[in-house]
């Protein structure tokens, strides 16, 4: 159960990490990673994965 | 005013809607001091309270008449965004496009500071530096306020300046009041939601996205609390709007009213950006931008409501230097890191005092010269356009015009009402000969160009084209020249020596190339 960033379409904008209540989000390199141990899909925070929702491009950030 | 005549141009539909709502122009001062109507971003010392000149005298953005001898600077640290717009597509960047929103690397505010300190001494006019994105800035606004807090402690004598969409704009008023940013602009494109719909597919707000009329009337709220939150502060507000025909061209007089009442200094209305190969929904849904002459009637109808910015080039959240010229190739984080920076307040001081020396000889000679339209009552109006490389003065070379800009002439004298870029596209590949017939399209509205220098071919040219190619002005200033020009053309007109007839329209460029090298 976690979110995962799909590379080609990510505009490193960084939006998502802000976002991310259990900051799961950093980047590594020159990319955004969701750490799949810390993601929650923002259950229990929030009625939408966050990241999601912020994503500039459509379907970037999706379910793993 | 102007008609359209045959085979030039399209007629366009809205036009006659706009014109009728122009209202009457009360005349500019460039100078003031004269009791003269403050008119347009052209309006100088005189024209408003002190304390407000002072902001904005060498604040190119603020002001057209400085915008001729200063520059500015905008750093990329703020790449995220919170709202989602039809004229922009995120995944879009090339080096070689100069348009907002565009850019070639992003920085941290560490980086940023650097780069203020290594620009603010090899540019010593740069007087402003702005955050402008490439995303939102205030929803970057760690990122954002951490780099002014640098700037401000390495380059106190540098303006701060920021540029949002507005959303989170009343959450963040006070830090911007704190950190002494003296100058806020909104992108406002509506003020009513059902428009804002048609522009804004969804907002992100308090961890929601909205969408359509929602999204839409939220966005407004923010935006007209945010902008009347900065003026109770005595922060200066600009408002951007961008002019999409068919969707909120003839609405941008109600923003005019909505803003101006809530106190906005300037408003900025700039034509639709929207070449298919940009992406965007726009661009990519056919939505046109406006002609040359459907964004000056628009900006003509808004002027008696308040001052009109009409010198925006629409610039990359990374530009440096003149507001014509983009030197950010100059100052990559490779080259920055590599220099040795030596920001000396002392020698950006006397050189900004040297400007305004050459400032201050432009505004009399202007002066002086418009002395010689007193007593005319013709109600004859010219454009004409410049090639300039800045200084107010014509000293370009016809060839060698990225831009031209253009000024209205009147009995009432000169007015900057505009500029046309002409530079090649990004995507390259005009023989000269078309290239001549872009620069004559992009001008086709202009009675004259004035140049410091033109071949013999293009004069040809564009004489055939009736655009009068004038060099006897070179390296003289623009709008002591443009009024010289004016006068003996209302004299050769009332002799009979010519017939005064009104120009076509002309087209407003997409993107352009600014490559440096």
């Amino acid at each position: 159960m976690a979110y995962k960033i799909v590379k080609s379409q990510c505009t490193v904008c960084g939006a998502c990490e802000f976002e991310c209540p259990s900051a799961a989000i950093s980047i590594k390199g020159d990319v955004y990673v969701i750490n799949p141990d810390k993601c929650t899909e923002c259950e229990g925070s929030f009625d939408t994965p966050q990241c999601a929702t912020v994503c500039p491009v459509p379907d970037t950030c999706i379910p793993a | 005013m102007h008609t359209v005549s045959p085979g030039q141009a399209k007629p366009m539909v809205q036009l006659e809607d706009l014109m009728q709502s122009v209202a009457e122009h009360k005349g500019c001062g460039t100078t003031g001091g004269s009791g003269k109507a403050s008119c347009g971003s052209s309006a100088g010392e005189g024209d408003m309270p002190p304390e407000i000149w002072e902001k904005v005298k060498n604040h190119p953005c603020y002001s057209e008449e400085a915008h001729h001898h200063y520059a500015r600077m905008h750093v990329a640290v703020a790449p995220a965004c919170n709202i989602q717009c039809n004229y922009c597509n995120r995944k879009y960047d090339c080096a070689n496009e100069s348009r907002p929103g565009v850019v070639s690397e992003k920085l941290t505010p560490e980086q940023a500071a650097k780069k203020v300190l290594a620009v603010a001494s090899t540019i010593p006019q740069m007087t402003v530096l702005g955050i402008a994105g490439p995303g939102d800035p205030l929803a970057n606004p760690e990122k954002t306020f951490k780099t002014f807090e640098l700037i401000s402690k390495t380059a106190p004598d540098i303006k701060l300046c920021l540029s949002t969409n507005g959303l989170t704009l009343p959450d963040h008023v006070d830090t911007i009041h704190k950190f002494n940013v003296d100058h806020v602009t909104i992108t406002i494109n509506m003020v009513d939601p059902e428009i804002g719909a048609q522009i804004y597919p969804w907002v992100f707000f308090n961890h929601k996205r909205y969408t359509g009329i929602e999204g839409a009337k939220i966005l407004t709220e923010r935006q007209l609390q945010g902008l009347e939150m900065l003026t109770e502060r005595g922060i200066l507000c600009k408002v951007n709007s961008v002019m999409i025909p068919g969707v909120n061209d003839k609405h941008l007089v109600e923003v005019n009213k909505a803003v101006k009442s809530r106190g906005a200094f300037l408003h900025n209305i700039m034509p639709l950006i929207s070449a298919p190969e940009h992406g965007t929904v726009f661009g990519l849904n056919g939505q046109r931008g406006p002609s040359a002459q459907e964004l000056k009637a628009l900006q003509d109808s808004c002027e008696g409501e308040m001052n009109m910015m009409r010198h925006c080039r629409q610039c990359r959240a990374d530009a440096v230097g003149l507001l014509g010229e983009d030197r950010s190739a100059e100052f990559t984080t490779d080259k920055i890191m590599a220099m040795d920076v030596n920001y000396d307040l002392s020698s950006r001081q006397a050189y900004q005092a040297k400007v305004e020396v050459e400032r201050q000889s432009k505004v009399a000679a202007k002066e002086a010269e418009l002395e010689t339209l007193a007593g005319e009552t013709s109600d004859i109006k010219i454009l004409v356009a410049v090639a300039t490389k800045g200084q107010g003065l014509i000293n370009e070379h016809f060839g060698h015009a990225k831009e031209f800009q253009v000024y209205e002439l009147s009995a009432q004298g000169s007015k900057f009402v505009g500029h046309r870029r002409v530079d090649l596209y990004c995507q390259g590949g005009y023989g000269e000969e078309e290239s001549l017939d872009e620069v004559i399209r992009a001008i086709n509205d202009c009675h004259a160009v004035f140049v410091a220098k033109i071949g013999g071919c293009p004069k040809d040219d564009l004489k055939k084209a009736g655009i009068d190619p004038v060099d006897q002005f070179a390296f003289e200033f623009i709008e002591q020249s443009a009024i010289a020009y004016f006068k003996a053309y209302l004299d050769k007109v009332k002799s009979g020596e010519i017939e005064h007839v009104s120009r076509g329209d002309a087209s407003i460029r997409q993107g352009a190339f600014i490559a440096a090298e």
